[in-house]
């Protein structure tokens, strides 16, 4: 039942709350396209030729990175729940 | 009054104490704990002073805790810490204490020796039972009848020379020994001997050290007394153990059992023993902790006692003791509560005596300005009654660490931890983790709460948040017509100049907190920021260092050494004013009436505005620099004669500050001498004693001269030096953010670029990644570095200002740390 001691599933758990805290926040901000984030695209070669394809290329790209956020914030909840409950275990043994 | 801007103000006081109710004051002292204690016998040997005695005694009582404190933490007991405040024994009970500690010393000594030799019983039985049972392989094969001898068989008769007779012998040894073992047998028999050997399979635990070995089991056959001989003392040379080994087998089967029976009386007898130590050190660990703390502090009174003196009469007991003034009620109080419980009837005196030696500093602090205290003592304790720099340092320090750390994200996560820390500081306390690390954090959690929070405000300020700006207000900063930002420029130039000159570009009102967001995605953001990171690290030195000077006024006047002002004060003042505060002056004004728009005339445009450097080199070299275009040459009317005027007043200021204070020191010197004469004549003849505390100063005027001049090179070429030095405030913020960009683009910009799907599980893992470099490059590291440089920044360039720091701590008798369980040091 137990995977890791004490401190190892107290980093996680922190590591967990952060990952979903900043994650949430990034994913929503990503979703509105929001401007301070626009060195962070990934915009392919071929689009910077042509404006409008480069505006296409710019939404997709913060479409795509503000699912990414997203799922991996979900990935860290589910990782939360787990390192939560290897702290109660640890907490009893 | 006291309070943390200055040291209390302390008396030196005699305390007649009586001899039956000495012990019981004492320990009312060391209860409220705020009574240095002077030592009146410091060339008595330790070995004769009076309470010699009773310190070895407690010294012993100390021991046997000591000793049963290892006990139980041997047996994994824990000892309850109930967290009461026993008071010291009184001396008649040391006899009761110290017969219960040795009972159950002895008591258990006892159990431990019989433990061990059972132990040891068990292992011989253990090993014989393993002897037995190997014999008995060994010999399986062989016997074809129960009775008849093992010996018999083994080798075949040889004609004519009857049968031969074997020997052998049994033993037990380590693993490790055997290959040396057989190996001396091979050599000294030569080879004449055979051995069999078998390892026992489960480990035996050895009594003495615990610990647990593996052994083997082998048998040696031999034939003669000769060899007989020979093996036996290789045997005992090599410390194997021997064993009787019957040769039938019948005889083994029967051993076998009877050594069954006995192991398993033996372990009876050892779990019983067992028990018993386990419920004689759980009784004792009950009371384990309010025994120490009884035994600390009868030792620490004792010890206090030692250096009281003696008086004629014998009756009673002299200390001289430095006291708080402000205490003195609550010292009366203790001494009351002293005397009734002693139950004598002579009440102590307490008589404040006159003194000329220079008292301890005692800074009452509490949870939140102990931390800030330690910082500033530990360059150096105040000297008696100048004032506290720790009361500035709990809001200049958070402040400097914060310009050099600013970032918003940093300073959550260090905010997150330190309020969790003061928030929990309770049952922290009450955890009693040890460890060093967490120990220097968890004392400095207020000054982390501090730099935290101030962290926090500039990094809004900074625009900051890991590596990137928020946009709270909306950008000043737009792409207007002005840009001709077509799509034909951008592909040609591949980066895009917006011009404050226009309007439409940035719209002439400034964001109104902090850095504007735009500056994230400009090129020339580092170059921006550093102009104006520079100029305040140099006017935050300036102010800083003002402010110290400052705090000389106050010590020359608490003081009342008026000649220093004039002296010392004024010229230093005037020098960095005039010179250092002249290049903040011309900071602020060129911010102010220079700009870039049509609001500003064409001298006083961005392409006008001049550096502030290089008329401040200017000034000092008295140089006139060209008129160049259409900019002016000065910043403003007459401007080279007002520079010229506080050139020569800073210069001025020097030789004030290097001449008049040797010559007045020497006449104050004489004035001193002579009233000391005429004093004494007096005295003498009025036909008193002459007055003993006097002692002749000596005053080399030279040595002064020279003293006075080292501080004035020291003022004069510091100013220069550390106003550059305050300039690390603007490196290490550069530095921080750099990394913290660096960090981003190189850690978590890979995993924000990846393509959908997979790319989730790669921001997953890069997050943490990224987060785990997060906290220890830049908030442990940076932090630390930052807190260095800021602690450097106060200890050099503001408390040279005015510190002195010539003087030595207040030491109490004290049973605060008694309590606490800290280590006591030895008096």
């Amino acid at each position: 039942m137990k995977i890791c001691g004490p401190k190892c599933s107290l980093c996680c758990t922190l590591l967990s709350a952060w990952g979903i805290v900043q994650l949430g926040i990034m994913a929503v901000l990503f979703w509105v396209k929001s401007p301070a984030f626009i060195e962070d695209l990934s915009i392919p070669e071929e689009a910077h030729h042509d404006a409008g394809h480069f505006i296409d290329a710019l939404d997709k790209s913060y479409k795509t990175i503000a699912q990414n956020c997203g799922i991996a914030a979900g990935m860290y909840v589910i990782t939360l729940i787990i390192s939560g409950w290897q702290v109660m275990v640890n907490k009893r043994s | 009054m006291g309070s943390i801007f200055r040291s209390e103000e302390m008396a030196l006081c005699q305390l007649f104490l009586s001899s039956e109710a000495a012990y019981n004051c004492v320990s009312e002292i060391g209860e409220v704990g705020l009574v240095q204690f002077r030592d009146l016998n410091p060339d008595v040997n330790a070995f004769q002073r009076k309470f010699v005695h009773e310190v070895r005694r407690c010294d012993e009582m100390d021991r046997k805790l000591r000793y049963l404190e290892k006990e139980i933490l041997k047996d994994k007991l824990q000892i309850i810490d109930t967290g009461e405040n026993p008071a010291a024994p009184q001396p008649r009970e040391m006899i009761d204490l110290e017969a219960t500690f040795e009972k159950l010393e002895n008591e258990l000594r006892e159990v431990n020796a019989n433990a061990e030799t059972l132990k040891k019983n068990s292992l011989e039985l253990t090993e014989l039972k393993h002897v037995l049972a190997t014999t008995q392989l060994f010999f399986q094969g062989r016997d074809s009848e129960p009775n008849s001898s093992i010996t018999q068989n083994l080798l075949p008769a040889e004609e004519g020379k009857g049968p031969v007779q074997l020997g052998f012998v049994c033993d037990v040894t380590n693993r490790e020994r055997m290959p040396m073992f057989e190996r001396m047998l091979w050599r000294v028999c030569r080879g004449n001997v055979f051995v069999r050997q078998s390892e026992v399979q489960q480990p035996l635990e050895d009594p003495v050290t615990r610990e647990e070995v593996f052994k083997t089991v082998f048998i040696i056959f031999f034939q003669g007394e000769q060899l007989k001989t020979k093996v036996k003392k290789i045997c005992e040379g090599c410390r194997t153990t021997m064993y009787p080994c019957p040769e039938s087998a019948q005889e083994r089967k029967e051993m076998g059992q009877g050594v069954e029976g006995r192991l398993a009386d033996l372990r009876t007898v050892l779990n019983q023993t067992t028990d018993h130590r386990h419920r004689v050190l759980a009784a004792a660990a009950k009371h384990l902790r309010t025994w120490f703390i009884k035994v600390k502090k009868m030792k620490a009174i004792y010890h206090t006692l030692n250096m009281l003196n003696l008086d004629v009469t014998n009756k009673c007991l002299i200390a001289e003791c430095w006291i708080p003034t402000v205490d003195m009620g609550s010292i009366r109080a203790a001494l009351r509560k002293g005397t009734e419980r002693a139950g004598s009837s002579v009440q102590p005196i307490i008589n404040q005596m006159l003194t000329n030696q220079m008292p301890p500093t005692f800074h009452r602090t509490n949870k939140f300005t102990a931390g800030f205290q330690n910082l500033i003592d530990s360059y150096g304790i105040a000297t008696y009654r100048e004032v506290n720099p720790a009361l500035y340092t709990t809001t200049t320090f958070p402040f400097l660490f914060a310009v050099m750390f600013g970032d918003a994200g940093h300073a959550t996560i260090m905010l997150l931890f330190s309020a969790w820390m003061v928030l929990r500081e309770r049952q922290l306390i009450a955890a009693k983790m040890s460890g060093e690390i967490w120990n220097i954090f968890f004392g400095g959690r207020y000054i982390l709460l501090l730099m935290s929070l101030f962290s926090f405000y500039t990094g809004v300020i900074y625009n900051d948040i890991f590596s990137k700006s928020f946009n709270i207000f909306g950008s000043s900063w737009h792409i207007g017509d002005n840009a001709n930002a077509t799509e034909h420029n951008l592909q040609a130039w591949g980066e895009l100049t917006l011009n404050p000159y226009y309007r439409d570009l940035y719209s002439g009102e400034p964001y109104p907190f902090g850095f504007d967001p735009i500056w994230q995605i400009a090129v020339n953001k580092i170059a921006f920021q550093n102009s104006y990171k520079m100029k305040i690290s140099i006017i935050i030195g300036v102010f800083h260092m003002i402010f110290g000077i400052m705090v000389s006024l106050i010590n020359h006047l608490f003081f009342r050494r008026f000649w220093n002002i004039v002296c010392e004060f004024l010229p230093q003042l005037i020098f960095l004013v005039s010179l250092f505060g002249y290049l903040c002056f011309m900071v602020f004004y060129k911010w102010v009436s220079f700009g870039s728009g049509e609001e500003f005339d064409i001298q006083h445009n961005s392409d006008c505005a001049p550096s502030v450097l290089i008329y401040f080199i200017n000034m000092v070299l008295l140089k006139k620099d060209k008129p160049t275009g259409h900019c002016d040459v000065w910043m403003y009317d007459n401007q080279f004669t007002i520079q010229l005027i506080l050139l020569v007043v800073a210069l001025l200021c020097v030789p004030i500050m290097l001449i008049p204070k040797p010559f007045i020191a020497r006449r104050q010197h004489n004035q001193r001498m002579r009233q000391l004469a005429v004093s004494r004549q007096l005295l003498e003849t009025q036909g008193a004693g002459t007055s003993a505390s006097s002692h002749e100063e000596e005053f080399e005027f030279s040595e002064v001269f020279i003293e006075q001049a080292i501080h004035t090179i020291e003022f004069v070429l510091g100013c220069v030096s550390h106003t550059a030095s305050y300039l690390r405030l603007w490196a290490l913020s550069l530095a921080h953010g750099q990394l913290s960009e660096v960090l981003w683009n190189m850690v978590m910009k890979i995993g924000l670029q990846q393509a959908s799907t997979v790319g989730c599980v790669m921001l997953y893992l890069i997050f943490s990644f990224w987060a785990v470099l997060t906290v220890s490059i830049l908030v442990l590291m940076e932090g630390l570095s930052a807190f260095l440089h800021t602690l450097r920044l106060h200890w050099v360039e503001f408390q040279s200002k005015f510190y002195k720091g010539e003087g030595y701590a207040f030491a109490p008798l004290t049973f605060k740390n008694i309590i606490n369980g800290d280590e006591e040091e030895a008096a």
